[in-house]
Parts: structure tokens; sequence; C-alpha cells
């Protein structure tokens, strides 16, 4: 049993830790460009990571139902397709429309 | 072993008020549109572990519900601003 909280405390602690990233990416990096990128790798894994590892406690703390954590199962499954099919669906957009990416020795915008 | 759910959901909080500042002065629709696609995906992994946290598994459904919601307005929204137009 408690093997089991430690390797949920790790799945949660690594995902919590590539949300947080995403986010300080969304508001440190300069460009409409560079702002997709940390976030649509970081968001999707960190959430993936969060979920998985509640699937494990909800395996290990409520063995009796096994058939409830199937939803979060599928959820991680749309997650990692989804995202990244938004994610370059947005950034196709601002290609088509005309947004420059940024320089170095631009102004940050 | 319930309240590390409680510290995580706090430290989601945390990171949805860090993206809530791109959505709000962010430069743009563009960034905008990111910044509320990212605040989505950080709302689903919060809405399950809410669920864990008050032991009621209807949350799962609802965070179901919003993954398909944010995927398809953040593809409508994607394809309004690449053509103007969103049936043509």
């Amino acid at each position: 049993m408690v093997i089991g909280d430690v390797i949920v405390t790790l799945f949660l602690a690594g995902g919590l830790f590539f949300t947080l990233v995403g986010s300080i990416g969304l508001l440190r990096f300069p460009d409409f460009y560079t702002r997709l990128h940390a976030t649509g790798k970081c968001d999707t894994l960190g959430t993936g990571l969060i979920l998985t590892g509640v699937i494990i406690y909800h395996l290990f703390h409520y063995s009796g139902t096994p058939l409830v954590p199937v939803r979060l199962a599928f959820l991680v499954f749309f997650i990692f397709i989804a995202n990244p099919a938004a994610t370059h669906a947005l950034m196709k957009a601002g290609y088509e429309v005309g947004v420059k990416p940024w320089k170095l020795g631009d102004e940050r915008r | 072993m319930i309240s590390i759910f409680l510290i995580s959901s706090m430290l989601i909080i945390f990171a949805i008020f860090l993206s809530l500042y791109r959505a709000t002065v962010g430069p743009g629709v563009f960034n905008r549109t990111v910044a509320v696609n990212v605040i989505g995906t950080k709302t689903i992994g919060l809405l399950v572990l809410i669920g864990y946290y008050t032991e009621r598994p209807e949350f799962f459904d609802i965070a179901l519900l919003y993954a398909m919601l944010n995927f398809i307005g953040t593809l409508v929204f994607a394809r309004y601003l690449e053509r103007g137009e969103l049936w043509s």
C-alpha cells in the first residue's frame, strides 16, 4: 500500500512540474510561436501524468471497482491526440494570417 | 494521502492564475486563444483531482465533456481566425 502511494506521489509531482513549467513558459517567452512551443508539449504531458497517477491511486485504493478509471484512460488517450491537433491548428492559423516570428533583438510581443 | 490531492489542486489553480495573465493582457487575439486553450487543459486535471478529493466519481464525466468542448472550441476558433468565416 505504501509503495503505491509513493508511485502516485511521483506521478503527481511530475505532472505538476510540467504544468507549472508550461505556465511559466507561457508567461516568459517573447512570441506567439514560442509560447505555443512551450505549452503544446508541457501541458499535454503534465495532464497525462496527473491522470495516470490518479488511475494508479484508484487501482490501489478502490480495487473493488476497477471499471471506473477506464473513463480516465479514455481521457488520457483523447488528450494525447486532441491537444497537439489543436496546437497545430492554432499555429497554422497564425501562420496563414501572417504573425511575424520573433528574432533576436526585436521587442517582446 | 487524500490531502495530496488538495495540494495538487492548489498548485494547478496557481498555474491557472499564471496563465490568466496571458489571457487578459496578452497582446493580440492569438496569445489569448493559446491561454484559453491552456486553461481548459489544466481544468481537466483539476476536475479529476477534485473528484478524488471529494470522492464523487461524477466529476470524471464532466472532465470528459470539458475536454471535448475545449478541443472543438479551439478548432472552431482557429478556423475562424484563419479564414474570417466558419462555413464556406
